[in-house]
């Protein structure tokens, strides 16, 4: 039913935001793109150092550790918690959409300033802690690699509960009532039939919150205290502290390969599961 | 058919999670009533001494009038740009609208710091022409602001799109309403509530983004998150307690409101 004749008009409604994009998103990335072989000199010499620079390799390393602790961490919380949300009474459901939604709508600084006050030496928990006796002094709960988890994780798991609650709501109630039928325990019926029936959307999730957790900035520069740098962090001292802008260019542009090969994974997820489960 | 509700065990995991959630954003609130200049919990007297010193310091009030101003304006023309997009791939369905749908969404999926890279270069670029439009102005960050937030609004005009009942659609086509018409007197009233939801969200990503505002401003275009983060990496200032506890405050009265107003589609959702 597609007229021939609109294409005018469909020009003229999606070439602003296109052109727009075009300018001041497509051409500088490949300005970016041109720095990483350019700076300082011509040559694949940034590229190289990606994996050949001790420095740099730790930090990938460092930044891929502590991505997948966070992927593991956020999406098993988030699988908890979606779970009650789904399938929960009105109550649950309103109590747990507000735990989810309000902090996903806060920003990043507030949140991270949050863990500050709450772990750091004369914050609320090693106040309280100290009140009663159970420590003597002040631990040290921030500007560390655990306190970078638990932040990114923090963000992280509304990311993971949307994939998850719609694997969930596609679940046939039916398959359960079946299995209950034949005398199967709660936690049987959850570890055989409903797990493996929501598995799609938990490898959406891990995806979707991986490559997310990859160019965290802004959470692990302030609650790791500038000792477990992550990738993004050390692209911005790159630009900024210790000017090498053809190294942070270089970063900037595995990083797009990275995720690219990541999402193309998650494309042929999405098509699995869409042809594979349910509906 | 009755489903079986959540069991005790699973209540209580997620309610753990919940709290997690929860946590962090209410221990601001004690500490940004403490009488001292540390971030530190209140001992005996509480103060209102970092509340004030919002008011009274004119960092503090300058940095919320500009993410205020650049948040309107990165608003109007991302909404703009948005609904016109989506309007066009909804409508007229042209080849290669995934492709382009694709492509616009980009600042939404690339890291965000390698989007901090590349507006890092546009204005940098930019501002060998001009000062007024390149690093560290005003329009800058605008122009940032609106590539970053783009996406988001693209998406739920989208969303508002697909549940409208295309026949209506056709039905004015068929009427021989020509383009214009069929947008202002069919399709946009029919999304209103959509477009305005994009617009408040662009609103509220553009006040609270950071991580490109970090790469291309330096002393004048001071938004609030910005000054934020110069109080917050080393010694950190408990005015940020306050200025958070105001923000957490907003933005869950506007949650609210939201889903008060959302309540009454309800029935389709379940």
């Amino acid at each position: 039913m597609r007229n021939r004749t609109a294409i005018w008009p469909a020009l003229a409604l999606t070439a602003p935001l296109v052109l727009f994009l075009a300018c001041t998103y497509a051409l500088p990335f490949l300005g970016v793109a041109l720095w990483s072989v350019t700076l300082p000199e011509l040559g694949t010499g940034q590229y190289q150092r990606l994996v050949g620079d001790p420095l740099v390799a730790s930090v990938f390393v460092r930044t891929f550790r502590i991505c997948l602790i966070v992927t593991v961490v956020a999406v098993a919380a988030a699988y908890a918690i979606t779970y009650v949300w789904v399938r929960g009474s009105r109550l649950q459901r309103r109590v747990i959409e507000i735990c989810i939604f309000v902090p996903f709508w806060i920003s990043l600084l507030t949140r991270a300033f949050g863990w500050l006050a709450l772990l750091s030496n004369r914050g609320l928990f090693n106040s309280w802690m100290q009140a009663l006796g159970l420590i003597d002094g002040p631990l040290a709960l921030v500007r560390n690699e655990p306190s970078v988890i638990a932040g990114m994780v923090h963000v992280l798991i509304p990311f993971a509960v949307l994939p998850l609650a719609s694997a969930m709501r596609a679940v046939d109630e039916r398959v359960l009532l079946a299995a209950r039928g034949m005398g199967a325990s709660r936690l049987r019926i959850f570890w055989s039939v409903f797990l493996p029936l929501t598995l799609p959307g938990v490898i959406g999730a891990t995806l979707i919150v991986f490559v997310f957790s990859l160019g965290f900035f802004v959470t692990p520069a302030i609650l790791g205290g500038g000792r477990s740098i992550m990738v993004a962090e050390l692209v911005y001292l790159r630009m900024f502290q210790s000017p090498d802008w053809g190294l942070g260019a270089a970063i900037s542009v595995a990083l797009v390969i990275i995720v690219a090969a990541l999402m193309a994974l998650l494309s042929r997820f999405a098509r699995l599961a869409l042809t594979g489960g349910g509906k | 058919m009755k489903i079986q509700r959540p069991g005790p065990l699973a209540v209580a995991l997620a309610l753990a999670v919940g709290a997690f959630l929860l946590l962090p954003l209410l221990a601001v609130v004690p500490i940004s009533f403490t009488p001292s200049r540390m971030l530190s919990m209140p001992q005996g007297s509480l103060s209102l001494t970092h509340y004030r010193q919002l008011i009274d310091n004119p960092d503090w009030l300058s940095a919320i009038l500009l993410s205020t101003k650049v948040g309107l304006l990165t608003s109007a023309i991302s909404t703009a740009l948005a609904t016109s997009f989506a309007l066009g791939i909804w409508m007229l369905q042209p080849r290669f609208s995934s492709l382009l749908v694709g492509f616009v969404l980009l600042p939404m999926i690339v890291p965000p710091v390698v989007s901090a890279m590349t507006l890092y270069f546009l204005l940098t670029g930019l501002s060998r022409f001009s000062q007024a439009v390149g690093f560290d102005s005003v329009i800058g960050v605008t122009m940032a602001h609106i590539v970053m937030t783009v996406p988001f609004a693209v998406v739920m005009v989208l969303v508002a799109l697909a549940q409208v009942d295309r026949r209506i659609d056709l039905a004015a086509r068929g009427l021989g309403a020509t383009v214009a018409q069929r947008i202002f007197h069919v399709i946009l009233p029919n999304i209103g509530f959509g477009v305005a939801t994009a617009a408040l969200l662009v609103f509220v990503l553009s006040w609270e983004e950071i991580g490109v505002t970090l790469f291309i401003t330096s002393v004048d275009a001071i938004t609030l998150p910005r000054l934020m983060w110069m109080g917050l990496r080393d010694n950190v200032d408990p005015a940020i307690a306050a200025i958070s506890v105001v923000l957490i405050v907003m933005t869950t009265l506007v949650l609210l409101i939201r889903m008060a107003f959302q309540r009454r589609p309800e029935f389709e959702e379940e």
